[in-house]
């Protein structure tokens, strides 16, 4: 075999296996999703976050319009501090819009739902959400259900 | 009671000769181990000599990997074609396959891609290192090089090494995406998935730098281990066509014994959290 045709195919092979890798990461993998980290950061409080993780989705009506970027523990207000990065083109969100902790389908993961409020200011880089939702947790709804149920008698 | 004594003497000489034999063996392995470590340092010494000679790198990396594509290839597309199948058998049940490109996916990029392509690649590419070394040291060739003042580590061996690390991250790259398209046929051609979801799911749930990136650190890892086996048996067998043949075995076996435990103690740093 002369050296040209053995450079071809070492070369071929090259490309074949940097395609593969490109292909891996464009098609199988969230490098489409990763699109700049421009966002800017809100910040939530919630009581209980249940199993919410960073990277988490951020929705409105269902739509994706950021994520979960920090999640911390108060320890002056004993509540979780949920800092969340949304995609620059939705900047107006009213201050009074509500976040709640919700999840998709039966078992699956947790997201944090942002409803809109009426107010005329938007929120900004840094703006803090007051109406918040916590996650539900199975065990305090089986409880309350409980209560309720010995209340009847 | 002569006859008494004597065979107390014997029994004495006997439990002897099996310390003896376990101190022989511990010092022979762990001689054989530094020599496999002295033999690393030579190669790494020797790399340098491809930047004169990138010729050699190449003829190497066609008969490493590019005569290895064809079983990878082909492996990989019945792994990824199986895996969506069972896959589809476990997940139907829950009403959840469309999360099999996820299960598919994940288990190609993190462990199926870089251990089923190392354990090809030890026993297709490893085993033929191996056999060309040997034969050339028993048919004297690398002791001739020496005569000639040309060093045999630079010359043979470290190009070979070279390019079975460069190769086998390639392969694995390889094996995973073919996988990946195999599971694809199967999930959308055969069982009716929607090629939407397959697509939409596998990217919701992978994470490009902690399954993709350690996968690919995973294959690096083996290229080394398999490579440095591979050589190092070759350069080290008894120049006999017996001792050529156990070399070769043992490249392949000690080959994919490495690759098996190495690959739980990656999955354990990586993922074990």
């Amino acid at each position: 075999m002369n050296t040209r045709t053995l450079e071809l195919l070492v070369g071929l092979f090259v490309a074949a296996g940097l395609v593969a890798l490109f292909m891996l990461a464009m098609t199988a993998s969230n490098l489409a999703s990763y699109g700049g980290d421009d966002g800017y950061v809100i910040k939530a409080h919630f009581d209980n976050i249940g199993g919410l993780k960073v990277r988490s989705p951020v929705a409105a009506s269902g739509v994706r319009i950021g994520r979960v970027t920090d999640i911390s523990y108060d320890l002056e207000g004993f509540e979780a501090i949920v800092s969340m990065s949304i995609d620059p083109q939705y900047n107006s969100f009213p201050v009074d819009s509500s976040a709640s902790i919700l999840t998709s389908g039966l078992l699956g993961e947790q997201y944090i739902g942002l409803e809109p409020g009426a107010e005329e200011e938007f929120l900004v880089a840094g703006s803090v959400i007051d109406i918040t939702q916590s996650a539900l947790v199975l065990e305090q709804i089986i409880g309350q259900f409980l209560y309720s149920k010995a209340d009847e008698e | 009671m002569i006859y008494l004594r004597d065979r107390g003497q014997d029994v004495v000489d006997i439990l002897l000769d099996r310390i003896q034999g376990l101190g022989r063996g511990t010092l022979a392995a762990v001689s054989r181990l530094g020599r496999a470590n002295v033999f690393l340092l030579e190669v790494f010494a020797g790399l340098s000599g491809m930047l004169t000679r990138p010729g050699l790198l190449i003829k190497q990396l066609f008969s490493v990997g590019v005569q290895t594509l064809i079983i990878i290839v082909v492996a990989g597309l019945f792994v990824g074609m199986v895996m969506a199948l069972q896959a589809y058998y476990a997940l139907v049940d829950f009403g959840a396959e469309d999360s099999l490109s996820v299960m598919v996916v994940l288990s190609l990029l993190r462990e199926l891609g870089p251990v089923i392509t190392a354990l090809l690649f030890a026993g297709r590419a490893g085993s033929a290192l191996t056999a060309e070394i040997g034969l050339m040291k028993a048919t004297e060739q690398l002791s001739g090089m020496e005569m000639m003042a040309v060093n045999p580590i630079e010359r043979v061996i470290a190009p070979r090494f070279l390019a079975g690390m460069i190769s086998m991250p390639l392969l694995a790259a390889i094996f995973s995406a073919v996988g990946v398209m195999g599971g694809y046929l199967v999930a959308v051609e055969l069982l009716g998935l929607d090629a939407g979801a397959f697509w939409s799911q596998a990217q919701a749930k992978v994470e490009l730098f902690e399954d993709l990136g350690n996968g690919m650190i995973k294959s690096l890892v083996f290229g080394f281990v398999v490579s440095w086996i591979a050589v190092f048996e070759g350069y080290d067998c008894i120049p006999t066509s017996e001792g050529l043949g156990q070399a070769t075995t043992r490249t392949v076996v000690y080959g994919s014994l490495a690759i098996l435990v190495l690959d739980f103690v990656l999955t354990a740093l990586m993922f074990g959290k």
